[in-house]
Parts: C-alpha cells; sequence; structure tokens
C-alpha cells in the first residue's frame, strides 16, 4: 500500500484506463494544456495529445452533448465539469438524454459516457460556485452516481466506471484533492453501488459520503475520548443506493446519524433516513438526526460560509444528542 | 347520520369483551346514557352506555359474541334511516379493530397502557381501567423488546427525552434487580403444573370465569415478579367496637358502620404519615401517589373485585361505609362501574366476617403493599399481670421489598394501632 492523494489516486485511474482501452478519451474546459483545474490531468495532453485529451469551448451543454454522441457510437469519453454547479447548463443532456437513451432506445447502443464533476463547497467561490447537488442528480432513475471518500474508492471506483456501458456521474469533492489516504498497489477495481463500513463501532451509525466522510472520522475520533464508538458507512454510490451496510449497521446500533455537505430539504439524508424508517423500524431506538447544510445559498464571506457548511462539531452533537 | 356504538375498552389490559345481553332491542328508542347492553370482561359485567339518542337500528352482534374493543356493536339512528355500508359487521372489521389471540393470551402487550405521565398514573390494578388512547412512549425497538420478551411496558421507566422508554431501560429492567421479569416463567410454571394433573373420569373440567383467568395472571405475575414480605400485628378493639356499638345506635338499619369501614379510614390516615407504602415503583424511583385510595376486596361469583375508596382519608366514616355498600352491591350484582374499581393506591382485604384469625394476602400489583384483616376475636389477654377478656384483630401487611423494609412496615402497623386503639380519631 501506498499512501497517495485523492488527486493522484484519480489521475491514475484515468490514466490506466486510457492506457488499457484506446477508446477512452478526455474532455473538457481546461484539461489539456492547462493540466486540468484542479492539475487532475497534468501531463496527460503531452502524454496521449489533443486527439485524446480535449480542450472544450465553455459550454457545458457542448460538452456534454458531444460525449454522449461520442458513447452512442463506442467511443468511452470522460467529460469533466469544471464545478458540477455548471451541469444545470447541460440539465437536459445530463437528464434527458444521458439517463433516459439507452431505455429508449431500447437497448440498441450503449452509452459508456463517465461525467466528472467537482462540488462542494468551503473555498470561498460564492452561491453559484459551492453547491452540493448531489440528490438532484440521485434523484433521476437512469444514470449512476458516484461521490468517493478516498483515494482508494476515487481510484477503483473511476476505473469500475470508465469500464461501465451505463452513463455515470462521478462527483468529487474541491477541497478533496489533497486528502491522502493508502491505495493498494497494482490493479484493483472497486464495484459500483456497494456501501462501506469505513471504521467500526458500536454506539451509532453515522452513514455518510464524499467530503462528509472525512468530516465522520474527525468526528468519530472526538466521539472516541468521550468513549462513543461511532460506526461509519460510506455509501460510495447514491444510485444505486446500497442500503444492506446501512441496516446491518443500524440493526446492530439502533441510533444513526446521516451526514451530507448538501441541504438538508429533500436530500441524501432524508433518503436514507426514511429507508431505515421503513427496512428497520423495530430497531429504531430514537429519531435519525440529519447534519447537512444550512438552508440558505452559501455565503462567500469565509466565517458565513464555513457557519452554513456541516462541521465536525455539529456531528458530535447530533451524535450525543441521538445517543440520549 | 347514524352512529355506531363500538365495544368500550374499559383497561389497558382489556382486548376484547362478551356482549352477554342486549337491554335495548332493534327498533326501541334509547337517549345518550341509556344503558344499550350489557358485556362480560376480565373484570366484570358492565353495562355499555349509548353515545347517541335515537332508534336502535341494528345489533352487529349477537349475544354471546366476544368482540373485539373498538368494533362496532350497534348502530343507532333515526327511524327508517338507510344504514351506510361502512357500519355493517364484516369480519375483516371486526377481525382488525384489536385482534385479540385469545389462544395465547399476552397480557404484557395488553397492558401496554400509559404511565409516562405521573400525575395521570394509576394507582392499581384497576386503575389501569378506562385507560382510553394516551399511550406508552417507547421507541420501535423498545416496543419489540417488550413484545418478544412479554414485558409490561408501562411498568418501565423511561430514560430517553420526554420520558421515552428506549433499549437501555428495557435491559436495565430485565437486569438482575430490575423491575421487571419476564412473564414467560410464569406461563411455564402454570402450564407446568396442570401437566400433572391426573385425571379420572369421576373428575370434572370446570371452565373458569374470565375474572379468574385475570386473577390468576394477576397473582402470579405479582408472587414471581414482587418480593413480598410480612408483618403481623395484634390489635386492641375493644374500644373501637364498643364505639362502634354506641354509633349504630343512632343509624338505620342498612346505614349501619362496620369494622371494617372503620379499619378503612384508620388505614388511610395511617398512610398519610408512610407515602412510601401508598406506592408503586417504577425503574430506579417510587412513585409516591398523591391520593390515597384504598381498595377493599369484595367476593363477587366467579372470583374477587377490588372496589376502590377514593381519598379515604378525607371522607367520613359514614361516607365511607355507604361508598362501600353501594359499590360492593354492585359488583355482587355485577353491575360494577369502571370508576368503583379503579385508581387503587392500597388495598385491603378483611376474612373477620369468616372467623378467621389471620392470614396473608398477595400485593394487588403495582401496588406497594396490601392489608390482610383477620377477625376480632374474645380472647384471654394478660393486662398488668392479669389474665382476663379482651376482644384483638390480627392484621398482616404484605410490602413490597423493593419499596420498603420490616422496619417501616412494623411502623405502619403501630401508627394503625394508633387509630384502631383510639377509634375516637377515627371520628374527627
Amino acid at each position: 500500500m501506498s499512501k497517495i492523494t485523492m488527486r493522484e489516486a484519480i489521475s491514475q485511474a484515468l490514466m490506466e484506463e486510457m492506457d488499457r482501452d484506446a477508446a477512452v478519451f478526455i474532455m473538457g474546459e481546461e484539461v489539456g494544456v492547462w493540466g486540468g483545474t484542479y492539475a487532475v490531468t497534468k501531463g496527460f495532453y503531452d502524454k496521449y495529445g489533443p486527439a485524446r485529451i480535449k480542450d472544450t469551448p465553455i459550454a457545458e451543454n457542448a460538452i456534454i452533448g458531444a460525449a454522449i454522441g461520442a458513447a452512442m457510437v463506442g467511443q468511452r469519453p470522460v467529460a469533466e465539469l469544471m464545478t458540477i454547479n455548471f451541469a444545470f447548463s447541460a440539465m437536459d443532456y445530463i437528464v434527458n438524454q444521458a439517463a433516459k437513451l439507452r431505455y429508449m432506445f431500447g437497448g440498441q447502443f450503449t452509452l459508456p459516457l463517465v461525467i466528472r464533476a467537482v462540488g462542494g463547497g468551503g473555498r470561498q467561490l460564492g452561491a453559484t460556485h459551492s453547491q452540493t447537488p448531489d440528490a438532484i442528480f440521485a434523484h433521476f432513475p437512469g444514470r449512476r452516481v458516484v461521490s468517493p471518500g478516498t483515494p482508494e474508492d476515487a481510484k477503483g471506483l473511476l476505473k469500475t466506471a470508465i469500464r461501465s456501458d451505463d452513463p455515470i456521474l462521478f462527483i468529487e469533492h474541491a477541497t478533496m484533492y489533497q486528502v491522502r489516504g493508502e491505495v493498494p498497489e497494482g490493479e484493483y477495481v472497486i464495484p459500483i453501488g456497494k456501501s462501506k463500513i469505513q471504521r467500526a463501532g458500536r454506539d451509532l451509525t453515522i452513514i455518510t459520503y464524499c467530503k462528509g466522510l472525512e468530516l465522520s472520522f474527525k468526528a468519530a475520533e472526538e466521539l472516541s475520548k468521550e468513549g462513543i464508538e461511532a460506526e461509519i458507512v460510506d455509501l460510495r454510490t447514491l444510485r444505486p443506493l446500497d442500503m444492506e451496510p446501512v441496516l446491518s449497521s443500524f440493526m446492530k446500533t439502533n441510533r444513526a446519524i446521516v451526514v451530507e455537505e448538501g441541504w438538508k430539504s429533500f436530500g441524501i439524508g432524508s433518503e436514507v433516513a426514511s429507508r431505515i424508517y421503513e427496512q428497520a423500524f423495530d430497531f429504531v431506538d430514537a429519531p435519525i438526526l440529519r447534519v447537512a447544510q444550512k438552508e440558505v445559498p452559501l455565503p462567500y464571506n469565509r466565517t458565513l460560509e464555513q457557519a452554513a457548511l456541516p462541521q465536525v462539531a455539529d456531528i458530535t452533537a447530533a451524535a450525543r444528542e441521538v445517543l440520549k | 347520520m347514524a352512529d355506531t356504538i363500538n365495544m368500550p375498552k374499559l383497561g389497558f389490559d382489556m382486548a376484547e369483551g362478551t356482549l352477554i345481553r342486549w337491554v335495548k332491542q332493534v327498533g326501541e328508542t334509547i337517549n345518550k346514557g341509556e344503558v344499550l347492553a350489557e358485556i362480560e370482561t376480565d373484570k366484570a359485567t358492565v353495562e355499555v352506555e349509548s353515545s347517541a339518542s335515537g332508534i336502535v337500528l341494528q345489533h352487529i352482534v349477537d349475544q354471546g359474541t366476544v368482540v373485539p374493543v373498538n368494533a362496532p356493536i350497534a348502530v343507532i339512528g333515526q327511524a327508517g334511516e338507510k344504514i351506510e355500508r361502512e357500519f355493517l359487521a364484516d369480519p375483516e372489521r371486526t377481525a382488525s379493530a384489536e385482534s385479540p389471540k385469545s389462544t395465547t393470551p399476552l397480557p404484557a402487550i395488553q397492558n401496554a397502557g400509559p404511565l409516562a405521565d405521573l400525575s395521570a398514573m394509576p394507582g392499581s390494578m384497576q386503575a389501569a381501567l378506562m385507560d382510553g388512547p394516551s399511550r406508552v412512549k417507547a421507541s420501535p425497538l423498545a416496543r419489540k423488546f417488550a413484545r418478544e420478551r412479554r414485558m409490561d411496558l408501562s411498568r418501565i421507566q423511561g430514560t430517553g427525552p420526554g420520558g421515552r422508554i428506549v433499549r437501555k431501560d428495557i435491559e436495565a429492567a430485565l437486569a438482575p434487580g430490575g423491575t421487571q421479569s419476564v412473564d414467560r416463567g410464569s406461563q411455564t410454571l402454570v402450564h407446568g403444573l396442570s401437566s400433572t394433573i391426573l385425571q379420572t373420569p369421576d373428575d370434572k373440567a370446570v371452565p373458569t370465569t374470565k375474572l379468574r383467568q385475570a386473577i390468576g395472571r394477576r397473582l402470579v405475575e405479582s408472587k414471581q415478579t414482587i418480593p413480598h414480605f410480612y408483618v403481623t400485628h395484634e390489635y386492641k378493639m375493644d374500644s373501637l367496637l364498643e364505639i362502634r356499638k354506641q354509633l349504630i345506635e343512632y343509624l338505620p338499619e342498612n346505614e349501619k358502620i362496620s369494622v371494617n369501614d372503620f379499619l378503612l379510614k384508620a388505614t388511610a390516615l395511617t398512610l398519610r404519615q408512610f407515602p412510601n407504602l401508598n406506592a408503586s415503583i417504577r425503574g430506579n424511583e417510587v412513585i409516591h401517589f398523591g391520593h390515597i385510595n384504598i381498595g377493599v376486596a369484595v367476593t363477587v361469583a366467579g372470583g374477587l373485585l377490588t372496589i376502590v375508596v377514593k381519598d379515604a382519608d378525607q371522607k367520613s366514616l359514614r361516607q365511607i361505609s355507604s361508598e362501600v355498600k353501594a359499590m360492593a352491591g354492585r359488583a355482587r350484582e355485577g353491575k360494577v362501574k369502571s370508576e368503583d374499581v379503579e385508581g387503587s393506591t392500597f388495598s385491603t382485604s378483611n376474612l373477620g366476617m369468616y372467623d378467621v384469625e389471620e392470614f396473608i394476602a398477595i400485593i394487588n400489583p403495582p401496588e406497594a403493599a396490601i392489608l390482610a384483616v383477620g377477625s376480632a376475636r374474645e380472647v384471654p389477654v394478660v393486662e398488668n399481670g392479669t389474665i382476663k377478656a379482651g376482644w384483638r384483630m390480627k392484621a398482616t401487611i404484605s410490602v413490597d421489598h423493593r419499596i420498603s423494609d420490616g422496619a417501616e412496615a412494623a411502623q405502619f402497623m403501630q401508627g394503625l394501632a394508633g387509630f384502631l386503639e383510639n377509634p375516637a380519631r377515627l371520628l374527627l
């Protein structure tokens, strides 16, 4: 095992898959000559050239539309959205085309499309560039939504996504590219649609993913000092949502909180909590609490931005509350 | 629009009732509050009053039918009114009302009444009657645990937010020294005993009444879960008998005050000084009841009922006497009202009229204690070195050792002597 950053893990996944399959290519804003806004594709342009590393105009509908077309004729595009906030410009392609084409054309072709999108707040990018709209995309059937929280998962899941014949939205977090984690040596893939217990515990279950995982690990350490051992279940994939590890953990702890960076209303936490109530009602010992972003457009001001985003202290407070 | 009358729920462990007799027939006029039918429950035969005025349009169930609580039994409306289809008896509707599994009674579940609110906490098994729709606050997990273990949630102290019962409360109750042992044991025991009976053709099986069954369930639970201890005291009754003799001279035949009436008043006044015995244990706390409601065991056909003199410490002897007479009369006639048998906080059982020297009684859960009273007898007594004749009466208190100890029980019995042996105090 070697310890690498999230950026390196994603970069490695892309490179390994490009080396493995000549049909894989990358397109997006600043992905080529500049090496990517977050330097994920640094060096790719020199290695693979403009035919496989395509800089695009600032036109997200064109990026996704072209990627869909390429995928329909047998290429394996990895289209990058500089931020997920720009996905709204390409919403028709993402929701009405990518998510439905295979279905509406009776499976006559595959759609091996990966959309990499960078989401999340915390970098003072203002209300329109800092959103975590994951739940919106997870809402629509027809497209998988993956959002890893560790370098190991990011690499293994992205490789699987690129090899998949279905459209996949792969959501990364803008503040996590420097997160380091152990990654297995050599070739490995991780199946999409499998949640994972990232930390074992007995007292409560924290269900989370992506940035929430990073925060939850810190919260779990603090709670551990108080003698509270939290079990952390990382969803990793939002659609399809794998509840099995969530339910088995909850049936053990009987208490849970769901941590997400997006807004609480109509969010991932609402979905997970509902499913627990539906499928494990007799194991509920306390109401399930949601830790999420405050219900405001994310402020630019650093202090206000941090106040609106979920913090470690919010998680520990919710954990104590749910254990009352 | 027509109204339905439903099988009333007359106690939190009442799941069904038998409709014994229709008092008002189809076509008869009935006013709100008039008696429509008589039903038999675990406890007693009770009259069902109509909650509507009009004509009895339909009897949904026949006499003798066992009906789940809240299931419709009759329709009251105006003459010629069409009965809406939803009122008509259909087996699914009836079954879904609150289906009791009569073959495997689960008293603990059915007992799941509310005791979350202390001020509303009833004091005896009958207190649980008339419980209504309020409920115990418990997490789904706690409910499942209780269901599986046949535990009575109403007797568990919730420590979660707002008094919610959560898993650890159940575990605490189950732990050694917890408030709840499991009913499973009693079930096994009952079956174990009955299997040893050898039947011969000369033996006769007599079905038990619902009342008998309820008593059985309650007292098995009591004797198995409550650590009883007993303290007996002998009382000098000469003064009391003398004062009673004087008093009843002035009272009409049907208002004569009994020795037991004196005893009830004396018990109630003594309890004022011993709140710990006018109490109930719940989890890690003892609830001292705010009222002193004395239960009086009354023999009725098929078992016994405990009628309740409410606030007996504040009532005069004549008032106590007349209430007991009225309630005991109703109990014996099978016409007991639910309020007659609810809310007792301390029970008494008096076998004095049967020439009993002394006996012990089983605590009536969830109360803390019960007083068993024998006969006042003329016996040789020693006073100042001389043997002479005197009237003596023995009484034995059974107390829950989780709540109190021998010394307190003994002091209570002495306190009781202070009233019984100075009966003028009871006239104040």
